[in-house]
């Protein structure tokens, strides 16, 4: 399989990331020479193979159904490049 | 007494313990190390002398009260990847612009809570993607070696590039490091380093930047086996706030250096020895098979005949995991923000700005391979194919090899910007031999076994079972002792 401009720029819409047509172009040799790569896998038959899971077999862990942290709104938002009352600020989105 | 910064991790322990030198004397003495050479490595993208100096004040005071930890008052540099309170903690990324957390990855708390000493945070290739440290938003890292009678500067290796050239060049006592593909091994290989992947689970991933979470694994690089034994156990926890991390106690590593070898089944896997690959590298794989075979250990030939497809499968489940990991840098709650139309053009525009062309590279893949109607063709036929190739191992295994005896790389470290050029594949090939260890979830370390035609280390890796690290540092001090160690001749 390999992708054309287009595709590019569509999977870059899905991914939100901003790309030019030129830079849409460039990337499309870089995508279709690692999907060439790739596509050795479909010489491999994996007739009855399960996908892997779990690297390490192991049972999901889980938490204690207790608080055990919080109060930190402060920390939370201390990185935010636009916050205001402990609230994240961010372009409107509803009209 | 001679240059503290060229003391062993084992060694800094033994001079404080008795008193030789003190703690804040070795911090300042690296501090002024770093001070000096960092301008030639960029290894460093961010210091902290002051907390440098608290941390070492307050290790002096612990080994004077008797109460002195593991590592105590030992300078380590850290991957930037980590996440240190109120310090620097970017994944060499501008898209985590100006990013301080909040709070301490779990394996640094441990290496702080055994008394090590924080230096800085240390240069790697962007989210951990990539081989020769170049897609750092940093600028690439300089390997303190050089090929003989050359000035040329040569890569360091990647991801952990920051890493392994800091501890080449003195520039701490030993690093933190993580890999997903070899992030860890072949920048100790290029650097003549110590470098061991960890099984997965062993150590927390919790508080580490993450790439491709099923992957991912923390580890330390070293100059010797020993420290490489005397790190790990520091930074490997049960850790309730990771899930995938095991439920399995952390042995003392230390005890299995000097263990004897006789008898041992070492496997040797055919389906590594590549076309093409270099001769130098064939002569140090046999050479390495002669030192076991003389300390009496059995060679065994072994198949792994799903190796060919680990690079490829890897080219799927790491893309795909780190499509979904990077959703989080939207601009909304951390890092670098680009103003846009709307919401949806912000996110838009702060990662085409924020994210380097490797990341974008890898993220497209993962999006495409995830997206509707190719997930079945590649991601699910992709962890089909790691399956099988885990399989490959177990089987190895189950026949009572006790550990896998391999090249580390396919070749010793490369000029800067040589590789411009190359496709994005030719570079990927850098992990052909490391990154099957990653699908596999296995421990794998990276000893330095010897000098190519060029006066370059370069490095053979040891592969072991499940939660038997203890046997790959047994394994690789046999290597350390037959080739000694190695360190580049001082140009800087």
């Amino acid at each position: 399989m390999s992708v054309d401009s287009n595709t590019v720029k569509r999977v870059a819409h899905l991914a939100r990331i901003k790309v030019s047509d030129e830079e849409a172009e460039a990337l499309k040799g870089e995508l279709n020479t690692i999907l060439g790569f790739v596509e050795q896998l479909g010489e491999v038959d994996v007739e009855g193979v399960a996908p892997m899971t779990s690297v390490m077999p192991m049972a999901m862990k889980k938490r204690a159904d207790v608080v055990n942290d919080g109060g930190k709104a402060d920390d939370i938002v201390g990185n935010a490049p636009a916050a205001e009352d402990h609230y994240f600020q961010v372009p409107k989105v509803v009209e | 007494m001679s240059d503290l910064t060229s003391l062993t991790i084992a060694g800094i322990r033994e001079a404080l313990a008795t008193k030789t030198f003190s703690a804040l004397e070795l911090t300042d003495a690296y501090l002024a190390a770093i001070n000096k050479a960092n301008d030639k490595f960029n290894a460093y993208v961010a210091l902290t002398p002051d907390k440098a100096r608290d941390m070492a004040r307050a290790s002096d005071a612990r080994i004077a009260a008797g109460e002195a930890g593991a590592l105590e008052g030992v300078p380590l540099g850290i991957k930037d990847l980590f996440c240190t309170r109120g310090v620097h903690s970017q994944a060499c990324s501008h898209i985590l612009d100006g990013f301080k957390p909040a709070y301490e990855s779990t394996v640094t708390a441990n290496l702080w809570a055994d008394g090590a000493v924080m230096l800085g945070k240390l240069n790697m290739d962007e989210f951990a993607m990539g081989s020769s440290n170049e897609t750092s938003y940093y600028g690439p890292v300089v390997n303190p070696w050089r090929s003989t009678g050359s000035n040329a500067d040569l890569v360091p290796g990647g991801s952990s590039g920051g890493s392994a050239a800091a501890v080449a060049a003195n520039m701490c006592a030993g690093a933190t490091a993580t890999d997903t593909g070899g992030s860890i091994r072949q920048p100790a290989a290029f650097t003549g380093t110590v470098g061991i992947k960890p099984t997965y689970g062993r150590c927390s991933r919790w508080g580490t930047i993450a790439f491709a979470s099923s992957l991912d694994q923390a580890g330390p690089i070293t100059r010797t086996v020993r420290d490489a034994a005397i790190l790990l156990k520091s930074m490997a926890s049960v850790d309730d706030k990771d899930t995938t991390s095991a439920d399995v106690e952390v042995p003392d590593y230390e005890t299995a250096i000097g263990g004897s070898v006789k008898g041992l089944k070492i496997g040797i896997p055919k389906e590594y020895r590549m076309d093409g690959m270099p001769a130098e590298i064939e002569e140090l794989w046999q050479r390495g098979i002669g030192w076991y075979r003389d300390a009496g250990a059995e060679m065994v030939d072994i198949s792994l005949p799903y190796t060919k497809y680990a690079l490829p499968a890897y080219y799927i489940v790491a893309p795909a995991e780190a499509s979904s990991n990077l959703a989080r840098y939207d601009g909304v709650r951390y890092g670098l923000r680009v103003p846009g139309d709307d919401v949806i053009d912000m996110y838009e525009n702060t990662r085409a700005a924020g994210f380097g062309q490797e990341v974008k590279r890898r993220v497209l893949i993962g999006t495409y391979v995830l997206s509707a109607g190719y997930y079945d063709a590649y991601y699910l036929r992709a962890q089909k194919v790691r399956t099988l190739i885990k399989k490959d191992f177990e089987d190895a295994f189950d026949a009572g090899i006790d550990a896998i005896l391999t090249p580390a790389t396919p070749s010793a470290a490369f000029g800067i910007a040589e590789m411009a050029t190359a496709s994005p594949v030719e570079m990927y090939l850098n992990d052909i031999f490391t990154v099957t260890v990653n699908m596999a979830g296995l421990p794998g370390i990276a000893v330095p076994a010897g000098l190519d035609n060029a006066g370059l280390p370069l490095a053979l890796q040891l592969i072991g079972r499940p939660f038997d690290e203890a046997m790959l540092f047994r394994t690789g001090q046999v290597i350390e002792d037959a080739a000694g160690r190695f360190v580049p001749e001082r140009w800087w």
